[in-house]
C-alpha cells in the first residue's frame, strides 16, 4: 500500500482504514501482534488483517464486523488527526483542478498543516511531480515528514520548516502552482510568484475573510497576476429517504378515490423496500438535504502568473 | 512532458483562444480564417509565441503581441460623488453611430476609440469615480479586442464546454468534474473504466490525471467512443497506447461468459473508429485546400449555438465523413481492411481481457443513459475497496440507484451529493459575489465498493441498512451536546 499505488492485500506496516459504518471510520497503522479495539471487539492485525484483501469484512471478538479499506487521500482527511484546521475535499477538488495538477506537476504549498491537502496533491503529482511545502510551526513540519515517511510518499515531498511570508518556499522558478493557506497570504504572494515558472503558473489562496481575500487580491494585481477569480465551492449532500405524505381527507371518500390524481399508496416503479402501506398515503423517494450543513469554509482566489 | 520548448506555440497543437471569459478551442493551422468573438483571423503569426501570450488582432487578421501599455491617465481625474443630476436623455454621447463606425473603418486603435468615447460623453465627468472605472472597462471589452491563446487542460476546456455547449456534457459543471476526479482517486497508474457521453471532456480529464500511466478502458454505446473534446486537450502520442475502448453492448455477454469478437458487428464501427482516429490529419488535407472554417471539424461545433441540436448534427458530419470514408476505402484494397479488422478485433479481445480480471481500480460514469443499470453491470468489473463516482444531471435516477446498489450489496460509504458553486467580484470598497450557479450543475452517487459475499447480499443489505440508518440518528445525538 501507499497513498499513490493501490495494492490488494494489507501488509504489516500500512495505514488502513476501519470502516465502522456510515461515517464512521478511523485509522489504524497495522502491526504485526498489535490489537485494535473497536466497538464491535477487538480486532488483531496479525490473524485479521495481514494477508487479506483490502475491502474484506473482518469480523470482531464481539461477533459485528468492520470493513478495512483501502487509504485514499479522501479517507485520510475524513480520519486524519487534526493539527489545525483542514482543507476538505470539496475545496480540495476545485484546487487541483484550477491548479491544472497532473503527474508530473511541481506544486509549493504553505501552510502544511494537518497535512489534508498535502496528500491530495503528493498523489495528483505523482509519480514524476514533487510537492514543497513549508511550515512555519516546527512540531507540524515535523509530524507532516513523519506522515508521509509512512504513508510510503515521502520521495514526492520536501517539508520546510520556514515562515513563507518572510523566507518564501525555498526553490525558485520551479513550481507550475503554488497553494497558500496561511493568515496573510498578500505577504507571501511575491515569495510565490519567484518560486512560480519564468514562463508563468497558477496560484490559488484559501482565506476564510473576504478582507484577505481583498488584500490578498491587490496583492495579486500589484505583482502582474492575471485572471485574478475568487469563487467559493459548497457541498450539499443529500439523505435518500423514502417519505410517506397522507392524502387529506376532504369528504369526497368512496365514489371518487381515483379521481384525486394522486397514485394513492402505490409502491413507487422503483421497487423501494417500503413496507407498511397504509391507504391514503402518496410514497416517493427523496433526497432529503441535512438539517445543518457547512455554509462557509473559505473562499478560493485563482490567478496566473503570465509572463515577463 | 509539459514546459520547455513544448511551451511555444507550434503548427498543429490544440490551443485555447481566450478572450475575457469567452474560450474557444482551434488547432493551430497556418492560413487558415479563425472567427472568434465576431472577429476574423488568422493564427500564423502567434507561431513560435509563448503560451500565455496576449495579441491584438490588426487589419488582415493578422496577430500582434500586445506590448504593455501605460494607461493614459496623466490628465487630473475629475469624478461626481453621486448621479442626482444626471439624466438619460440619450445625448450624452456626442459621436454618432456612424461616427464610430467610421473610426473603427479608419483602422483606429480600439483604445484611441475608447478614449474618443470618453472625451465625448458629456456625463463622463460627473459620473462617480466606480461608474468611470464600470464605463471604461465596458468599452474596452467592446472595442479593445485582444485575445490570448492558452494551452488547452481540464480546466479551461470543462470551463468553455460547460458556458458554450452544456447540453453536449450533460450540463457536467466544471466544478462537478473536479469533485468527479477527486472523489474517484484519479491518479497516475490506475486501471480505470470510464463510461460517459459528455464528447469525450470527461475521459480527457482522467486521462490529463493519469498523466499516461496505467490504462483506461472507456465504455462505449453505440458504434464508437466520441472522443471530440478528448482531442481538444492535444495529448501526446503515448498517452493513447494504454486507452482501450469496449462497446457496452457486449458487457452483458462478458459478464455471462460468452463473450466473443466473431458476432463483432464490426464494419460501422471500424469506419468511425478510424475516422475519430484520423481527424487530426484528415483536417489538415481539408484546411490546405479551403479558406474558410466553416465545416464541423472537431473544434467547430463549439460555434453553434442552441447545444440541443449537437448531437445531430456531429451525427450528419460523421455520415458525410463516413461516406467519404467508405468510398475511399472501396477503392484501397481488401486486405488492408481485413488487417484493419483483424487489429480491431484484437484491441477489442485485449479491452475485454482487461475487464474480466475484475480488478479495475475504479468507476467513473457521467453520461445521457439511466445510471442503475450501468452501475449495476459496470461494478462487476471493479475490485474491492475502490471508489466510484455517477453523475447524472437528475437527482432522481440516483435516488433509485441509490436504492438498488443497497439491495445488491458490495457497497459502503454511499454519497449523493451536489455542489454549489459561488463566484466573486473583489475590488476595493465593490466586492459581493457574481452570480450563483446552485442549479443546473448535476448530482453526484459516490461510493466504495467491498467484497460482496455472494448469496449473503439480502442479509447484508438489511444489516447495512441497520447500520446506516440509526447511524444519523447517532449522530444527531452526538451533535447535541456540542
Amino acid at each position: 500500500m501507499s497513498f499513490v499505488e493501490y495494492g490488494d492485500t494489507i501488509k504489516d506496516g500500512d495505514t488502513a482504514i476501519v470502516f465502522l459504518g456510515h461515517e464512521s471510520m478511523f485509522p489504524v497503522k497495522v502491526q504485526h501482534g498489535t490489537v485494535t479495539q473497536t466497538k464491535y471487539g477487538v480486532i488483531r492485525h496479525s490473524t485479521d488483517l495481514i494477508g487479506k484483501k483490502y475491502g474484506s469484512k473482518v469480523t470482531c471478538s464481539k461477533g459485528g464486523w468492520v470493513f478495512i479499506l483501502h487509504p485514499t487521500p479522501e479517507l485520510w482527511t475524513m480520519n486524519l488527526p487534526h493539527r489545525t484546521q483542514i482543507l476538505y475535499s470539496t475545496d480540495i477538488s476545485l484546487i487541483t483542478m484550477m491548479l491544472e495538477l497532473k503527474p508530473g506537476s511541481i506544486v509549493c504549498e504553505s501552510g502544511t498543516g494537518s497535512g489534508s491537502l498535502s496528500h491530495a496533491l503528493i498523489r495528483t503529482v505523482a509519480p514524476t511531480g514533487h510537492l514543497y511545502t513549508v511550515e512555519f510551526h516546527q512540531q507540524r513540519a515535523e509530524k507532516a515528514q513523519e506522515e508521509f515517511r509512512e504513508h510510503g510518499v515521502e520521495h514526492l515531498v520536501t517539508v520546510t520548516n520556514q515562515d513563507v511570508c518572510k523566507n518564501g518556499f525555498g526553490v525558485s522558478n520551479i513550481a507550475d502552482a503554488v497553494f497558500l493557506d496561511i493568515p496573510s497570504p498578500w505577504e507571501a504572494i511575491g515569495h510565490a510568484k519567484s518560486a512560480l515558472k519564468a514562463e508563468g503558473g497558477r496560484i490559488c489562496s484559501f482565506s476564510p475573510c473576504i478582507e484577505q481575500v481583498q488584500r490578498t487580491c491587490l496583492a495579486m494585481e500589484e505583482y502582474g497576476f492575471t485572471e485574478i477569480n475568487t469563487l467559493e465551492i459548497l457541498l450539499r449532500v443529500y439523505n435518500v429517504r423514502t417519505i410517506s405524505l397522507q392524502i387529506p381527507d376532504l369528504g369526497k371518500a368512496a365514489e371518487d378515490n381515483s379521481s384525486t390524481g394522486f397514485d394513492s399508496s402505490k409502491p413507487s416503479d422503483q421497487g423501494s423496500p417500503c413496507a407498511n402501506l397504509q391507504q391514503g398515503t402518496v410514497q416517493f423517494k427523496s433526497g432529503v438535504p441535512l438539517r445543518e450543513v457547512v455554509g462557509h469554509t473559505g473562499y478560493l482566489t485563482f490567478a496566473t502568473k503570465s509572463l515577463v | 512532458m509539459e514546459g520547455g520548448p513544448s511551451a511555444r506555440i507550434r503548427e498543429g497543437d490544440c490551443a485555447v483562444l481566450k478572450r475575457d471569459e469567452v474560450f474557444k478551442a482551434v488547432s493551430v493551422l497556418r492560413r487558415r480564417k479563425i472567427i472568434f468573438e465576431k472577429q476574423w483571423f488568422y493564427l500564423d503569426n502567434a507561431i513560435g509565441h509563448i503560451y500565455g501570450t496576449t495579441f491584438e488582432v490588426t487589419s488582415g487578421g493578422n496577430l500582434q503581441p500586445k506590448q504593455e501599455v501605460e494607461e493614459t491617465t496623466t490628465e487630473t481625474k475629475e469624478a461626481g460623488t453621486d448621479n442626482r443630476n444626471i439624466v438619460d436623455d440619450g445625448k450624452s454621447q456626442k459621436l454618432t453611430h456612424d461616427d464610430i463606425k467610421a473610426l473603427k473603418d479608419k483602422g483606429i486603435k480600439g483604445q484611441e476609440i475608447v478614449q474618443q468615447l470618453i472625451e465625448n460623453s458629456t456625463t463622463f465627468r460627473d459620473k462617480t469615480e466606480f461608474a468611470q472605472d464600470k464605463y471604461i472597462k465596458k468599452k474596452k471589452k467592446k472595442y479593445e479586442a485582444v485575445i490570448t491563446i492558452v494551452k488547452p487542460s481540464t480546466r479551461i476546456l470543462s470551463t468553455m464546454y460547460y458556458a458554450r455547449e452544456p447540453g453536449k456534457i450533460n450540463h457536467l459543471r466544471y466544478d462537478t468534474l473536479a469533485q468527479m476526479l477527486t472523489l474517484g482517486n484519479i491518479h497516475a497508474g490506475n486501471k480505470m473504466i470510464v463510461m460517459e457521453t459528455c464528447a469525450g471532456l470527461v475521459l480527457g480529464a482522467v486521462m490529463e490525471r493519469m498523466g499516461g500511466y496505467g490504462s483506461i478502458i472507456q465504455m462505449y454505446p453505440g458504434g464508437g467512443p466520441v472522443r471530440a473534446a478528448t482531442s481538444c486537450f492535444g495529448f501526446p502520442k503515448p498517452f493513447f497506447d494504454n486507452l482501450h475502448e469496449f462497446p457496452l453492448s457486449k458487457v452483458e455477454s462478458l459478464l455471462s461468459g460468452t463473450f466473443t469478437t466473431e458476432t463483432l458487428p464490426a464494419d460501422p464501427e471500424e469506419n468511425t473508429l478510424v475516422e475519430e482516429e484520423s481527424n487530426g490529419l484528415s483536417e489538415e488535407k481539408q484546411t490546405s485546400l479551403q479558406e474558410t472554417e466553416e465545416e464541423p471539424a472537431p473544434e467547430a461545433p463549439m460555434e453553434i449555438n442552441p447545444a440541443e441540436e449537437q448531437d445531430t448534427m456531429d451525427i450528419n458530419a460523421e455520415d458525410v465523413e463516413f461516406k467519404e470514408n467508405k468510398e475511399k476505402e472501396n477503392k484501397e484494397n481488401v486486405r488492408e481492411k481485413q488487417i484493419k479488422q483483424w487489429e480491431r478485433r484484437k484491441k477489442l479481445k485485449e479491452a475485454a481481457a482487461l475487464l474480466s480480471e475484475k480488478n479495475a481500480d475504479g468507476l467513473i460514469v457521467a453520461s445521457k443513459f439511466h445510471p442503475t443499470p450501468l452501475l449495476l453491470s459496470l461494478l462487476e468489473f471493479v475490485a474491492p475497496s475502490r471508489p466510484f463516482v455517477v453523475y447524472c444531471q437528475y437527482k432522481e435516477p440516483l435516488l433509485e440507484c441509490y436504492t438498488k446498489l443497497r439491495e445488491r450489496g458490495g457497497v459502503i460509504n454511499l454519497k449523493l451529493s451536489e455542489t454549489w458553486l459561488r463566484n466573486y467580484q473583489v475590488l476595493p470598497d465593490r466586492s459581493h459575489p457574481k452570480l450563483t450557479m446552485s442549479g443546473g450543475g448535476g448530482y453526484l452517487l459516490s461510493g466504495i465498493t467491498v467484497i460482496l459475499e455472494k448469496g449473503k447480499a439480502d442479509s447484508s443489505n438489511s444489516e447495512a441498512l441497520k447500520m446506516e440508518e440509526p447511524s444519523s440518528k447517532r449522530c444527531k445525538l452526538q451533535d447535541l451536546p456540542c
